[in-house]
C-alpha cells in the first residue's frame, strides 16, 4: 500500500520536513494467477480456474485445496448469480468504505462452483434472501483489484418475495 | 511415541479491558504455574523449553511477543519460541518438540488482548490478503454468514442455538474466571434484537483480555511433578481451504480428521470443553465430534461464549480438561481449540488421567 504523501519541503530556515506513515510500505506481486483474474476485473471481465475434480474455482484458485494440483485451465464466468448465504452489516466501520449498510454474501456466479465472498448493495435485510439472483455492480474506477467488484445488486426479484423468507425468525 | 502429560496449569481471570501490557498479563501466570510444581521441586531451569501463544495483530505491535521472553527469565539461554496463533497450537508445537526427544519439559503460555484494538475488524485480516480480507469481512459478519447456512440447511436451529447460550452461561456460574454468567432461559435470550442477523448478542463470545500457563513433562517425570498428570493421548490439528466459498460451511470436516487421528472414537468422554466462540459452531463441533450431550459434559467452564480471551481460548478449553483430570473429576476428557475464520482450522486433544 503506498498513500498519498505530502510534500517534502524545506523551510527558510533550512528545516527539512518529510513526510512520515506508520505503515509497512511495501507492494507485493500477486503472482499470474491473481493477476490474469484481477486484470480481468478491470475490464469488466470474471475468470475463474479449473479445479482437479472440474469445479471452478471464482475468485481462481492457484491450486486445488484438496488434491494440491496446479490449476492452469480458465472459464469465464458470467456477472450475475445466487445468493448462497448472507449476514447482515447494519454498523460498516470506515474500512467497508461505506456508511450504508449491507449484506455480506457468499455468491455462486453463473458457470462457476466455488463462491465469491462479496457484498450486496441493500439497504435492509428485508431486502436480501438465500437463493436471491444478483448482478455485479462494477466500481466506477477500477485497478485491478476485489474491489473492483463494489458489490452486487438484486436482479428480477420483487421485493415481497424476499420479505417473507428473510424476515423468518430463526429461533423456530 | 513418548508419553507426554500436563502437569500444572494456571488461568488469569478473564476481563474486559486492561492496561496491562503483553508481560504484566503474563507475569502472573508463568509465576503461578510454576508454583504449582514447586512442591516437587520444580524450578524455571528445570524446563527445557517454553512456547507462547498470541497474535501481533490483536496487540498492535510488530514482535510484540519477544517482551514475553522477559518474563521468563531468559538468562541463563533458554530455548523458546512464538506461534502467531492460539497457545493450544503452542502446545502442540511443544508436544512435538518433547517427541523429538531434544528436551523431556516445557511451558507454553498463551495471552489475548482483544480489546486494545476493534478484534472483529482486526481479524478480518487473517483472510485471503488478495481477494478477501481488502472487504474487511470481520470475524462476527462471516460466522453469521456460516449460522444462515446452517439455518438454511436445518441442521441447526435458533433455538438450539439459544440453548447453547443458556447452558454455558448456567455453567459458567461456577467459573470464577469468566466474564460472563448467568440463569437466562431460552425465550428470554430469543427476545433480543438481532446483532449480525443471523446473530443475537448470546450467539456470540465476549471480547476478553486473558492469560494462561501449562507444563508439559513425559514419563517419569511428568509422574514425579505431578500426582495425577492428564496424559495427552491423542492430539492433532487438520485445516480447512482458506477460500470461504470453497468450503461446506455446516460442517466441520477438519474436526472430523484430527478427531479421527486423535484417537476420539475409542471411549466415551466424561467432558469436553469446545472452543467456539459462536453457539451454532458449538452445534458443528457436537456433530463432527460425535459428542451427546447426555453421555458427556460439554463446556463445563461455560466455554469460549462466556470468556473469549483471543489466542489463550483454545489453551483455556485444555485446561479446563486437564484440572479436572488432576483433580479427578474426570478419567477422559476432551479438548478442543480452533483458529480462522468460521472454524477453519481445529486441533483435538484426548486427555486421560491413567
Amino acid at each position: 500500500m503506498t498513500a498519498e504523501a505530502p510534500p517534502t519541503t524545506i523551510a527558510e530556515d533550512g528545516s527539512f520536513t518529510a513526510p512520515f506513515e506508520l505503515s509497512y510500505p511495501y507492494s507485493r506481486t500477486v503472482g499470474p494467477t491473481l493477476s490474469r483474474f484481477l486484470t480481468g476485473l478491470q475490464d469488466k471481465r470474471i475468470e475463474g480456474t479449473v479445479g482437479d475434480d472440474g469445479r471452478v474455482f471464482v475468485p481462481p484458485a492457484e491450486f486445488d485445496p484438496n488434491t494440491g494440483v496446479a490449476c492452469t485451465q480458465w472459464r469465464t464466468v458470467e456477472a450475475t448469480g445466487t445468493v448462497q448465504t448472507w449476514s447482515w452489516q447494519a454498523e460498516p466501520a470506515e474500512q467497508h468504505r461505506t456508511e450504508t449498510p449491507f449484506a455480506w454474501a457468499l455468491v455462486l456466479l453463473d458457470g462457476a462452483d466455488v463462491a465469491l465472498l462479496h457484498k450486496v448493495l441493500v439497504t435492509s435485510p428485508a431486502h436480501i434472501a438465500t437463493g436471491m439472483r444478483v448482478e455485479v455492480v462494477w466500481a466506477a474506477e477500477r485497478h485491478g483489484s476485489i474491489l473492483d467488484i463494489a458489490g452486487f445488486s438484486p436482479i428480477d426479484h420483487p421485493r415481497a418475495d424476499t420479505t417473507a423468507s428473510t424476515t423468518a425468525d430463526t429461533s423456530l | 511415541m513418548r508419553d507426554i502429560a500436563i502437569v500444572a496449569t494456571a488461568q488469569a481471570p478473564s476481563r474486559t479491558a486492561t492496561t496491562l501490557t503483553t508481560p504484566e498479563l503474563l507475569v502472573p501466570v508463568i509465576t503461578d504455574v510454576m508454583a504449582r510444581l514447586a512442591p516437587a521441586g520444580v524450578e524455571r531451569s528445570d524446563i527445557g523449553f517454553w512456547c507462547h501463544g498470541s497474535c501481533d495483530y490483536l496487540t498492535g505491535q510488530p514482535f510484540s511477543f519477544v517482551a514475553a521472553v522477559d518474563v521468563l527469565g531468559a538468562w541463563p539461554p533458554i530455548i523458546e519460541s512464538h506461534v502467531e496463533a492460539d497457545g493450544a497450537f503452542a502446545l502442540y508445537e511443544a508436544w512435538v518438540k518433547i517427541q523429538t526427544g531434544e528436551v523431556d519439559s516445557a511451558v507454553v503460555f498463551s495471552n489475548g488482548k482483544s480489546t486494545s484494538a476493534p478484534a472483529d475488524l482486526v481479524m478480518a485480516l487473517q483472510h485471503d490478503p488478495y481477494v478477501e480480507a481488502p472487504l474487511w469481512p470481520t470475524m462476527t459478519a462471516t460466522a453469521a454468514m456460516q449460522a444462515r447456512a446452517c439455518l438454511d440447511a436445518g441442521v441447526v436451529t435458533g433455538a438450539a442455538m439459544a440453548d447453547v447460550a443458556v447452558r454455558n452461561r448456567r455453567n459458567a456460574m461456577n467459573n470464577p474466571l469468566a466474564l460472563l454468567r448467568g440463569d437466562h432461559t431460552r425465550d428470554e435470550l430469543l427476545s433480543s434484537p438481532m446483532i449480525h442477523d443471523p446473530l443475537r448478542s448470546h450467539d456470540c463470545a465476549p471480547i476478553t483480555d486473558g492469560a494462561n500457563a501449562v507444563v508439559l513433562a513425559a514419563g517419569d517425570l511428568a509422574a514425579s511433578w505431578c500426582e495425577r498428570p492428564a496424559w495427552i493421548r491423542g492430539i492433532d490439528h487438520r485445516i480447512d481451504t482458506q477460500r470461504m466459498g470453497a468450503r461446506d460451511l455446516t460442517v466441520s470436516s477438519s474436526t472430523m480428521i484430527a478427531a479421527e487421528r486423535a484417537g476420539v472414537g475409542h471411549g466415551r468422554f466424561d467432558i469436553a470443553e469446545l472452543h467456539a466462540p459462536f453457539t451454532h459452531q458449538e452445534l458443528l463441533l457436537e456433530t463432527a465430534l460425535g459428542l451427546d450431550p447426555e453421555v458427556t459434559s460439554i463446556n463445563p467452564s461455560g466455554g469460549a461464549l462466556c470468556a473469549n480471551p483471543q489466542m489463550a481460548a483454545g489453551l483455556a478449553r485444555i485446561i479446563e480438561v486437564a484440572d479436572r483430570i488432576h483433580d479427578a473429576r474426570s478419567d477422559r476428557g476432551l479438548a478442543h481449540a480452533t483458529s480462522g475464520p468460521c472454524l477453519q482450522q481445529n486441533l483435538v486433544a484426548v486427555l486421560e488421567g491413567a
